[in-house]
């Protein structure tokens, strides 16, 4: 990647990326489903956040006031398919999410697990590439492995969703090296989805290079859902902005002169 | 804390050995049908058969099962597992007069038409429970316990013992963040539906069993389709049908239709019937139906077979085994719960929280959820021995299944009050009903409507329910599941 800034005072909050032909300024994406209702509007503003997503499962009601209804205009829903255990499923869910009209934005979840809720890779390859196919654009949240992560590039991701930590558990960036490895190596936007549980552990993601970081526990139970959403808008842009300067150098021990190769400069003299 | 006396009983049904001590007052053998020493003549003749044979005379065997000289369990039967047996095939008649007669039936033994899973869990779920001494767990256990990120299955029963209740305003505070971490503010909404209340069973503490002097009824088509209307009006999205036991009456193509029903109106149909072999399970399924809830009431053997004396219920492994047929024939969900209060409801509480615990095991997709309702009084129902449960042992148990096992869907029943539903629900319960009535054919007034099972203490409808919980920061939801 190349992204840092060129050149000094370089406004990073213009910085943007794009994703099935938007451009989206916000990296921050916010999850709907463990709020109360009346709080989402006010923390999709307060947050910043441009994305929203919402489960397909929870939106499939008939219900006055609904989860569509709480999500602000000008948002853009980003159905995910929780609840299927399998590639068939998820498609199913998706297409329910078509003709709930959320558009063709589709994150893949493929869990066949309920304790901890993590991702079935296998079967997640396979719903990207039958969702591909059906001109779908797929974001598959996936546990952080290379390997699947280049299937899913050649299946047709749009962009790679690797976990952080277990859904909902707030343990920060638990698999930081792996994901390190993914935003080295793949082309695609890595966004860093689930098990964010601070601001601080979002602007980390950021500083590594991740595209984007999405939440919804951390900020849902916060003690002040607002400032929270706030303090997690600050921190992905903050964290944006010091991948783009470049960060300074980490060393172990204080650097002095050059033990090893010192004798070279001494030759030339 | 059982006396010795029930764990000698206890033992003696674990190892089907025979001899029998009846409990002080009590009529019943400890564990009916173990009775090896009282062995009838045609018990005697089906023996000389061997094991694998029927029995020579299903005339004899009919009537001497009918006039309770024999049990099931005096007739040839096979292990399939350190508790419980299947029966060899038996003559049609002699089936029917066994299903139909107090006692008859030996409550470890499946009869010959039932599914037989026999994967040892029903066994160590028991055995668990039956070493379980809640009075051993010390106030340091608890701390420890407490202090753990997780509770595994071996420290679950410290939750639920006497310790733990001093620390208990502790455990509702994790059981709250657990709620939050895993469900949000989410509490979802359903109501139940009865559409029969015949019974072949006979528990003696409720009001549908088959002895009961109520009035008996089944809604045909037109009523099902009535009932469902009126409450799909309310804005109900999510139904549970119910039914009395009667597998003949409410046949499994007759649940399945109402399923159908059911389906076309609601997003989501679980059904509370009784547990049926993997293909019928399978047929709900491709009814539209995605959830199972099945009552184990209790997990102790020798109080099983006192409270359940007659009907296909009495066969205690087969109730056991229903949520892993379920989830064989398609299920996405099952519900467990013992009915508190019938036994020591702390080891029930920890069997139910172990069963539920070894099924997400070994299907780990399956969803899971727990019902805590407690004994409530019923018309032709007689109160059972075993001491009541307050509200603050219901609260217990409630956060420890929490605590054990986050993810699971955790329901209140309208049996309690509004006041502890309301708090339950802002602390950890994740589903409620409203609009309930447990009587049939009762959303319509409908006119040969049957009585009710028991008493509801929480009569809310489901805009007052709803009004209720956002008061309690919490967030209604009417459906959250798609059937794939």
């Amino acid at each position: 990647m190349s992204e840092h800034a060129q050149t000094a005072g370089q406004i990073p909050e213009a910085n943007t990326w794009s994703l099935g032909g938007k451009e989206f300024s916000s990296r921050f994406i916010l999850g709907s489903g463990k709020f109360r209702l009346d709080l989402v509007r006010a923390a999709v503003e307060d947050a910043g956040a441009e994305i929203v997503t919402l489960a397909v499962r929870r939106a499939n009601t008939g219900q006055e006031g609904s989860i569509l209804d709480a999500i602000p205009d000008g948002v853009t829903l980003l159905p995910n398919t929780s609840g299927a255990r399998t590639a068939e499923e998820a498609v199913r869910i998706a297409r329910l999410a078509r003709e709930l009209g959320c558009g063709d934005l589709v994150k893949v979840e493929v869990i066949r697990d309920t304790k901890y809720l993590l991702p079935d890779n296998a079967e997640t390859v396979r719903a990207t590439e039958l969702l591909a196919d059906e001109g779908f654009t797929v974001l598959p949240y996936m546990y952080p492995d290379l390997n699947v992560a280049r299937d899913l590039v050649s299946a047709g991701a749009a962009a790679v969703m690797p976990l952080g930590a277990p859904i909902g558990s707030n343990k920060g960036l638990v698999t930081r090296d792996f994901i390190r490895i993914l935003i080295e190596e793949i082309d695609l936007p890595v966004i860093v989805d689930a098990g964010i549980g601070r601001p601080s552990q979002a602007c980390e993601a950021m500083e590594m290079g991740a595209t984007a970081v999405m939440a919804n526990t951390a900020v849902a139970t916060a003690g002040d859902i607002r400032l929270m959403a706030r303090a997690f808008g600050q921190a992905v842009r903050a964290g944006r902005a010091a991948y783009l300067a470049g960060l300074g150098r980490v060393l172990e021990t204080g650097e002095a002169s050059s033990p090893l190769t010192g004798f070279l400069e001494e030759e030339g003299r | 804390m059982a006396d010795k006396t029930e764990q000698d009983e206890k033992r003696m049904a674990a190892d089907a050995a025979p001899g029998e001590k009846d409990a002080p007052g009590e009529k019943d053998t400890p564990m009916d049908g173990v009775r090896g020493e009282k062995s009838a003549q045609p018990v005697e003749a089906a023996r000389a058969q061997g094991e694998k044979s029927a029995p020579a005379a299903p005339a004899d065997t009919a009537a001497a099962l009918a006039a309770g000289t024999i049990t099931t369990a005096d007739l040839p039967r096979e292990a399939v597992g350190k508790r419980a047996y299947r029966l060899a095939p038996l003559s049609p008649e002699a089936l029917d007069a066994a299903i139909h007669t107090d006692r008859a039936l030996d409550p470890l033994t499946f009869l010959p038409d039932m599914d037989v899973l026999g994967n040892g869990m029903f066994d160590r779920v028991l055995d668990a429970a039956e070493a379980y001494d809640p009075d051993a767990v010390t106030a340091a256990d608890v701390r420890r316990v407490l202090a753990e990120d997780t509770v595994g299955p071996a420290d679950f029963g410290v939750l639920l013992a006497p310790a733990a209740e001093p620390f208990l305003e502790r455990m509702a505070a994790r059981a709250q963040r657990e709620r939050a971490r895993w469900f949000g503010s989410n509490v979802q909404f359903f109501t139940p539906l009865y559409i029969a209340n015949y019974c072949e069973n006979r528990c003696v503490y409720c009001g549908f069993n088959c002895t009961s002097d109520i009035r008996r009824a089944q809604l045909n088509e037109a009523e099902i389709i009535a009932e469902l209307d009126a409450i799909a009006a309310t804005g109900q999205e999510e139904i549970l049908l119910l039914t009395g036991e009667d597998p003949v009456r409410s046949s499994v193509g007759y649940i399945a239709r109402a399923c159908e029903l059911a389906a076309e109106r609601f997003r989501t149909v679980g059904v509370e019937v009784y547990p049926a072999n993997v293909a019928d399970y399978a047929r709900l399924r491709a009814a539209g139906v995605d959830y199972v809830t099945v009552f184990q009431e209790t997990y102790d053997p020798v109080r099983y077979g006192k409270l359940h004396l007659r009907g296909r219920k009495r066969i205690m492994p087969y109730r056991f085994e229903a949520q892993e047929r379920a989830l064989r024939g398609g299920m996405r969900g099952v519900a467990f719960a013992p009915l508190l209060g019938l036994a020591d409801f702390r080891r029930d509480a920890l069997a139910c929280g172990l069963h539920a615990w070894e099924i997400q095991r070994a299907y780990p997709a399956a969803e899971i959820s727990f019902s805590c309702p407690r004994m409530r009084p019923a018309k032709g129902g007689v109160a059972p021995h075993a001491p009541q449960v307050s509200e603050r042992q219901l609260m217990q148990v409630i956060c420890a299944y929490r605590i054990f096992m986050p993810f699971a869907g955790l329901t209140v029943s309208s049996r309690e009050s509004a006041r502890f539903r309301d708090h339950v629900a802002a602390i950890t319960a994740t589903k409620v009903s409203a609009g309930v009535s447990t009587g049939v054919g009762e959303h319509t007034h409908q006119a040969d409507e049957g009585d009710d099972q028991f008493e509801i203490a929480d009569t809310r409808d489901l805009p007052t329910m709803c009004a209720a919980m956002r008061r309690m920061g919490l967030e209604p939801v009417m459906n959250d599941h798609v059937l794939v």
